[in-house]
């Protein structure tokens, strides 16, 4: 990263417009009721208190130290209290600015307000946010379904692909089976008229916002478990400070020399020595892994989710539109016995000119591939278009060749068949052969017919999306394993999935499945993190540790997950898994950190405390400080500095990458570990030679 | 000299290493009642001995039950000691006709016994009798060790074991624990030990006439000093071998005589020496190849072997170093420190600070008997510790600080060790971006509160218990060496009680009732503090799921974990210690040198 | 595993410790009768039956009278006898019914006043003796019994116990070489010389020379 890159980068982290609020805010955050959520800070909080106590009693001539020198630890001290307040209340603040704008960016759907049942009856226009169940609504060819609901009035194909995983359109019509749609998915042709059965997921989301950027964070199991750590941490520094008074009174009167410590100087040892620089940002980095997880789109209902995120051993993901492209391609013409491959080429090629579907345009696309035949204009043939219905689940086209009526269709096996059969042609033992082995592959078979003879079938083919052989070994390096879900075949499935290159598969995967699966791996002391959207996926998203639902997805979904993915895109868990492991990582490097830098601290402090009574052990100072108080004073500085420092650390995290756990663990510790031994001792020698510059003893 | 250093400390760690495994196997194998033999031969003296109690072996118990069946038998064990005592006067086997001892001296001395710490205020040849010392202490010799094991098993347990609700069954660890593994390696030690020349007698001590006679002052009835000439000499006798095994395999270190292992009845060779260090180390080795077995994974013990292997050896060389480089005082008062060796090649002194040592041992077995016993929570002495150099005397009472998990007690160090393995692993797993586990048990908040419990127990008791002595006077009346000694003495009392190891700047007249009152509160609760949150732990590790091993779980059995474990232990036992230390050895190293 | 039978966990607090009570009592007289009583009963007898000597003490027997323990030693200051390692027990030296080290810190002044003393002693005891006094000479030993002091420390010694016995320095040094032992196996410990067997020797010297 370029300086001016990463400085633009500091910038918009210290943006003007959310520092100066922060500031007031941490201000706020100095009631005691605030001070006292976070025990380790509490401590610092009395212990400011105290020092400016002794500052007042000192101006009144009752000198525990020399004034001066309690009035600049006391301010430090102060500045420590604030600086952490500052990281909280930035982190809390970009945060809110992330969910305002998530709220204001939300894909909104216009949808088409029906005054009455009736298809003519008056048309609004209304956002899709403000739809109440019961509301009435008409979705046309091309419209996104904004809701959930029941087809009421008219026949429709709609493209469910992104819930069901199901590349073929299905039909909806009112009553019956086949009255549900679903919000998200899309009419590809004819029309319905629904009525909303729930009330819109934005509202649900609404919700979900509010709950991330309010106050109300919970602290999440790892949180609390390294809170206590850091409580017995702090309460071991306090017996050490508390019992070092009397020991030095002791040793004063064994030597008979000098005097033992000041308070002021004891509780600027204590305040060095409890890890004040991780408990000052442990609910920044708590805050920032939410809003890290809004920055990716996704809204997490809880913090507990996004820590067990980091822990998934295995994830569940569903084929279409996760590992393959959600829409199959034409791959090969298998023609019938005696036509050409040309034949059937050229014949599929005019079937699909008209087809804007992506199942049409790979048909145009393989014939000019494999036959280099160019892309005719379907006016000039002086063809018609017959567009797909879902009555006739056939499209095609119809063109004058001289004096001969071609019509020439393609379609789904059945379709086509009934299709010859009613005008008198024959659909082959040979055809059928022919499509068994295409289904049997796991690709859909296009069969194309001209007028009553079948020319032969068309291979739609599931592509692999690109790049995701090298995230699922990506995974694999971290320990997670990946499971492909799909309704397909076993064969079919064993194909695709060696081809993406997952650990296993799931196939002809039913709920019930799913959810089983999901409980046999849980029962290994595995978690799971699955992605769903529809109704039927509820049931294993509740089971599953990590669910994430995708907001085009059901009610019942968003329900049973704890994430939304407003993006839709199930790749989305792979980054959900680094942001979660990355939240942890940060806590614990900067753990690691704040206890190492212990040692630089008591090289400052002790040889300083008790230089008037044990002299010799100034051999200890081997910082060479330029005089005790100097020493103490760089010492708290430079505690009170590390935190405002790491504080975009703590916002963006610890970087994660993709390698094992040792090496991750060797990479962190001699960053962290190493790097919180040495550093100290550079910054406090630094900040005590500008104190001593400045005629500071 | 140097290359005998070498020799001596390697041949210590060679046989050592050599004794873990097949140590670990047994001591597995009899506790879980997968030796054949032993069944064969024990299993009818077992029944009859569950018969008695009217329990079921089978019937195993949960952590509270087992802390309870714990706490009760120890509490037992307390008041039988203590009565012991107290009744000593007018019970057989008492052939010096000591009076019963104080009750402040009863009640420390029963709770050092029971809780492995073997603190001894008293000075054994003057004030036990051969019933007491045998009764009372020998057999809390056994059970504490005992208790020590079915602990560490409890826990071992609770990792090896999942969606279990139950951790074991106390009656039956303490029972094999004890018939199979203490009892007869204390046996064949004890005959080890009797051919170098321990005594075991039950004799009247034996008045001998001195070559040459002796003539001392001592202040008469009115206090005035006379002059008093003496041509005897009376030894001490005792069933000193039995004890003196046991006191060893059980790291207990309460010796029979005052002088412990320094005394040349009780230790008269540098062959016992070497096998009273080995015998230390024995069991808590041996536990660690016993916990890498039933985990399944005995690359997981040896980790744990190598951490402790590792601090071990530094602390062996830091103190030995220290020790051979002497005391400069001693030179500006006219003595030779320096190694001499004869002509041919006969080493003709060890040199060194020989203050509080003896010959036989010269500077290499002491200091490395110094820090065996304070590594391992065993305490008993063959040099005086309050005699050592500053830093030759920093690193035992650090070694104790560091909580007693360098091998440790019998039992007490791998499951403290294993605490310190949850709260390394802790960190770690949360650097690497997974809720840490260990062994794949998840570390959640019920374990870390106890973890934390563990972790403040011993500086509580240790820095609480020094302020309250450095402030009172009955604490500080009792100092014998003026300036930072002093607290070094004080400080040496605390921490050896606390961590229950025993041994003593033992300048410090401690045998008083306000420290009597105040270390027995720190044994006991040094002891039982821990005992209970480990206990604890080893239930709810039982109960929980165990996760499996994937890339992204961390390897607790490389070198990268051994470190990580090493540094978790020295930082916080650093960190927690530094100040009081550098009033106390540190300054006083850093006066010596000045001088 | 299959051994697990849950316990009935069902049972109070106080319940539970009224059950345990009967059993912890019983055990603990099980198991104290066999390590406090049995253990050392067999292993005195076995030590009684083997190793009578070593079990009794390692005592000396000289004319039927017992003079002392290989094991422990003896306060010599008499210029004819070799000096052992200074102890620290009270009342006096070598008090082997109360052993005791000084338990002087190494910075405590009189740790270093005594060791002035001692080395004091040994000059006034042998005033042509200027070679440098080995550091066990003049330090308290742990036990306050040591019945060793180092070869050094009994070669600084060979002339003033020749000159007071009349014995040859040559005739004190086979004797010493006599009563040395080296490292245990050629390894452990010290090399060291027993003061105690050594003025035995010593005294049967002389008489024998006296003869």
């Amino acid at each position: 990263m370029s300086s001016s890159a990463s400085s633009s980068a500091m910038k918009s982290m210290f943006d003007p417009k959310l520092v100066k609020p922060a500031i007031a805010e941490s201000f706020k955050k100095l009631a005691p009721q605030i001070q006292w959520r976070n025990p380790v800070m509490f401590v610092v909080y009395l212990g400011s208190i105290l020092t400016t106590m002794f500052l007042i009693k000192s101006l009144f001539g009752k000198d525990e130290a020399a004034s001066g020198f309690i009035a600049l630890v006391s301010i430090w001290l102060w500045f420590t209290v604030l600086f952490a307040n500052f990281a909280e209340a930035m982190a809390e603040g970009r945060s809110k600015a992330q969910a305002a704008s998530l709220r204001s960016a939300k894909k909104n759907v216009v949808a088409k307000k029906l005054a009455n049942e009736s298809r003519e009856s008056a048309v609004t226009l209304t956002d899709s946010n403000s739809l109440r169940r019961g509301d009435l609504l008409l979705v046309e060819a091309g419209d996104m379904i904004p809701a959930d609901g029941e087809v009421v009035d008219g026949i429709a194909s709609v493209n469910e692909a992104a819930i069901t995983g199901e590349s073929a359109p299905v039909i909806r019509e009112s009553g019956g089976d086949f009255s549900a749609v679903t919000g998200g998915t899309q009419v590809l042709s004819d029309w319905i008229v629904m009525r909303v059965s729930v009330n819109p997921g934005e509202a649900f989301l609404d919700r979900m916002i509010a709950m991330v950027e309010g106050a109300k964070r919970q602290k999440t199991p790892n949180e609390i478990a390294l809170t206590i750590l850091l409580v017995a941490l702090t309460i071991v520094f306090l017996l050490v400070t508390v019992t070092l008074l009397p020991f030095s009174m002791f040793g004063v009167s064994a030597v008979g020399a000098g005097s033992p410590p000041s308070v002021t100087v004891l509780i600027s040892l204590l305040v060095c020595l409890i890890p004040t620089t991780i408990a000052g940002l442990l609910s920044a980095i708590g805050v920032a892994g939410m809003s890290r997880m809004m920055q990716a789109n996704v809204i997490a209902t809880s913090g507990r989710a996004v820590e067990a995120a980091g822990d998934v051993n295995v994830l569940l993901l569903d084929k279409t539109g996760t590992i393959t492209l959600g829409n199959r391609q034409a791959s090969t013409f298998i023609p019938a016995n005696g036509v050409t491959e040309h034949a059937l080429a050229d014949a599929a090629q005019l079937a699909s000119l008209n087809d804007e579907t992506p199942e049409g345009r790979s048909v145009v696309v393989l014939a000019k591939n494999r036959f280099n035949i160019r892309e005719r204009e379907i006016a000039t043939l002086g063809a018609t278009f017959i567009p797909f219905t879902a009555q006739t689940r056939m499209s095609g086209v119809h063109l004058k060749d001289g004096d001969r009526q071609r019509e020439i269709l393609k379609g789904a096996a059945s379709a086509i068949k009934q299709h010859v059969e009613n005008l008198g042609g024959v659909f082959t033992a040979d055809i059928n052969q022919k499509v068994d082995d295409v289904a049997r592959r796991g690709s859909t078979p296009l069969v194309v017919a001209d007028g009553k003879v079948v020319l032969g079938v068309v291979e739609l083919k599931d592509i692999v999306k690109g790049g995701i052989k090298e995230r699922f070994s990506e995974l694999r390096r971290m320990g997670i394993t990946t499971i492909m879900i799909t309704g397909d075949n076993r064969l079919t499935a064993a194909a695709i999935a060696a081809e993406a290159g997952v650990d296993d598969f799931l196939a002809e995967a039913t709920p019930e499945a799913k959810l089983k699966l999901i409980r046999d791996y849980q029962a290994e002391g595995k978690l799971v993190a699955m992605t769903g959207d529809g109704t039927n996926d509820a049931p294993a998203l509740a089971q599953a540790d990590v669910a994430v639902a995708m907001n085009t997805g059901t009610q019942a979904a968003k329900e049973a997950g704890n994430m939304v993915d407003l993006d839709s895109n199930p790749t989305k868990l792979i980054e959900i898994v680094e942001i979660g492991k990355q939240m942890l990582m940060t806590r614990g490097s900067l753990t690691t950190f704040s206890i190492a830098n212990d040692v630089a601290k008591y090289f400052a402090i002790i040889p300083a405390a008790f230089a008037s009574t044990f002299p010799a052990l100034n051999a200890l100072n081997i910082m060479h400080l330029g005089s005790p108080n100097s020493a103490i004073l760089s010492a708290v500085i430079f505690n009170a500095l590390i935190i405002i420092v790491l504080i975009p650390l703590a916002l963006k995290g610890v970087a994660y990458k993709a390698i094992g756990a040792q090496q991750l663990l060797r990479r962190n510790l001699l960053i962290y570990g190493l790097g919180g031994l040495v550093v100290p001792f550079i910054g406090i020698k630094i900040i005590d030679v500008a104190l001593t510059s400045v005629g500071f003893a | 000299m140097f290359s005998n250093t070498l020799v001596q400390v390697g041949l210590f760690l060679t046989v050592l290493l050599l004794v873990t495994k097949p140590m670990g196997l047994w001591i597995a194998n009899v506790m879980n009642g997968n030796c054949k033999i032993i069944n064969r031969l024990g299993a009818p003296f077992e029944r009859l001995i569950y018969r008695t109690l009217g329990t079921n072996p089978d019937t195993e118990m949960g952590w509270k039950q087992y802390a309870i069946a714990l706490l009760l038998f120890n509490l037992v064990g307390v008041a039988f000691v203590y009565v012991l005592q107290r009744w000593q006067v007018w019970l057989p086997l008492n052939p010096q006709h000591f009076s019963a001892v104080s009750v402040d001296s009863s009640f420390n001395t029963a709770i050092s016994f029971v809780t492995n710490t073997n603190w001894q205020g008293y000075s054994g040849e003057v004030t036990m009798s051969y019933l007491t010392q045998m009764l009372g202490l020998t057999v809390q010799n056994f059970l504490s060790a005992a208790t020590g094991i079915a602990v560490v098993f409890a826990l071992i347990r609770g990792f090896a074991r999942h969606t279990s609700k139950t951790i074991g069954n106390f009656w039956v660890d303490m029972t094999r624990s004890t018939l199979y593994i203490l009892l007869p390696l204390s046996f064949l030690f004890a005959i080890a030990l009797m051919g170098q020349g321990v005594i075991q007698n039950f004799d009247v001590y034996k008045e001998v006439s001195t070559l040459q006679p002796t003539t001392y002052s001592t202040a008469n009835e009115a206090g005035q000093l006379i002059n008093q000439t003496t041509n005897t000499q009376t030894l001490a006798m005792g069933p000193v071998a039995s004890q003196e095994a046991i006191k060893m395999i059980g790291t207990n270190g309460g010796g029979f005589f005052n002088t412990n292992s320094a005394h040349p009845f009780e230790n008269p060779t540098p062959l016992s020496n070497f096998l009273q260090m080995l015998a230390i180390f024995l069991i808590p080795a041996g536990l660690c190849f016993a916990f890498g077995m039933m985990v399944g994974d005995r690359r997981q013990g040896w980790a744990i072997f190598s951490a402790m292997a590792i601090v071990f050896v530094v602390m062996a060389a830091v103190a030995i170093s220290a020790e051979q480089a002497g005391n400069s005082i001693l030179t500006a008062s006219g003595a030779d420190q320096t190694v001499s060796v004869s002509q041919s090649g006969m080493a003709l002194q060890s040199g060194g600070n020989m203050e509080g040592k003896e010959t036989r041992f010269g500077i290499v077995s002491s200091a490395l008997f110094a820090t065996v016993t304070t590594a391992a929570s065993c305490g008993a002495v063959n040099t005086m510790h309050d005699s050592l150099t500053p830093i030759g005397g920093l690193v035992p009472m650090w070694l104790i600080q560091l909580g007693e998990v360098i091998f440790g007690g019998v039992g007490s160090g791998l499951y403290t060790m294993l605490i310190y393995a949850v709260l390394a692993v802790f960190i770690a797993g949360l650097m690497i971006g997974r809720t840490p586990e260990y062994l794949g048990k998840k570390i959640e908040i019920f374990d870390m509160k106890m973890t934390a419990i563990i972790i403040l127990v011993t500086p509580l008791l240790v820095l609480i218990g020094t302020a309250i002595a450095v402030s009172v006077t009955s604490g500080t009346v009792g100092v014998a060496n003026p300036g930072a000694h002093g607290f070094s003495e004080i400080l040496y009392a605390l921490s050896s009680a606390a961590n229950n190891n025993g041994s003593a700047f033992a300048g410090l007249s401690a045998n008083t009732p306000f420290y009597n009152t105040l270390l027995a509160f720190a044994m006991f609760f040094g002891r039982f503090g821990i005992i209970l949150p480990v206990l604890a732990i080893a239930g709810s590790m039982a109960a929980k799921k165990r996760i499996p091993v994937s890339l992204g779980t961390m390897p607790t059995h490389g070198a990268l974990f051994v470190t990580l474990l090493i540094g978790a232990v020295i930082l916080v036992g650093a960190l927690t210690f530094i100040p009081a230390l550098a009033l106390g050895p540190v300054i006083e190293h850093l006066l010596m040198v000045g001088v | 595993m299959d051994r697990i039978i849950e316990n009935n966990a069902a049972i109070g607090f106080k319940e539970s410790i009224k059950q345990t009570i009967r059993p912890a009592a019983l055990l603990f007289v099980v198991l104290t009768i066999i390590t406090g009583i049995v253990y050392p009963l067999v292993t005195t007898g076995i030590g009684q039956w083997l190793m009578p000597k070593q079990a009794g003490g390692s005592l000396i027997e000289k004319d039927g009278k017992l003079v002392g323990s290989t094991l422990i030693g003896q306060n010599f200051t008499e210029a004819k006898y070799f000096w052992g390692r200074p102890s620290a027990t009270a009342p006096y030296p070598n008090n082997a019914a109360a052993s005791t080290g000084s338990n002087l810190g190494p910075l405590n002044p009189t740790l270093a006043e005594a060791v002035k003393g001692r080395v004091a002693a040994l000059k006034n005891a042998d005033i042509d003796n200027s070679q440098p006094i080995p550091v066990d000479l003049v330090t308290t030993s742990a036990s306050g019994l040591d019945p060793h002091i180092s070869p050094a420390a009994a070669y600084y010694q060979i002339n003033r116990v020749a000159k007071a016995r009349g014995l040859s320095p040559e005739t004190v040094q086979a004797l010493i070489n006599n009563n040395t032992e080296g490292r245990q196996w050629g390894v452990l410990g010290e090399p060291r010389v027993n003061v105690l067997l050594l003025n035995i020797a010593l005294d049967n010297a002389t008489k024998t020379s006296a003869r």
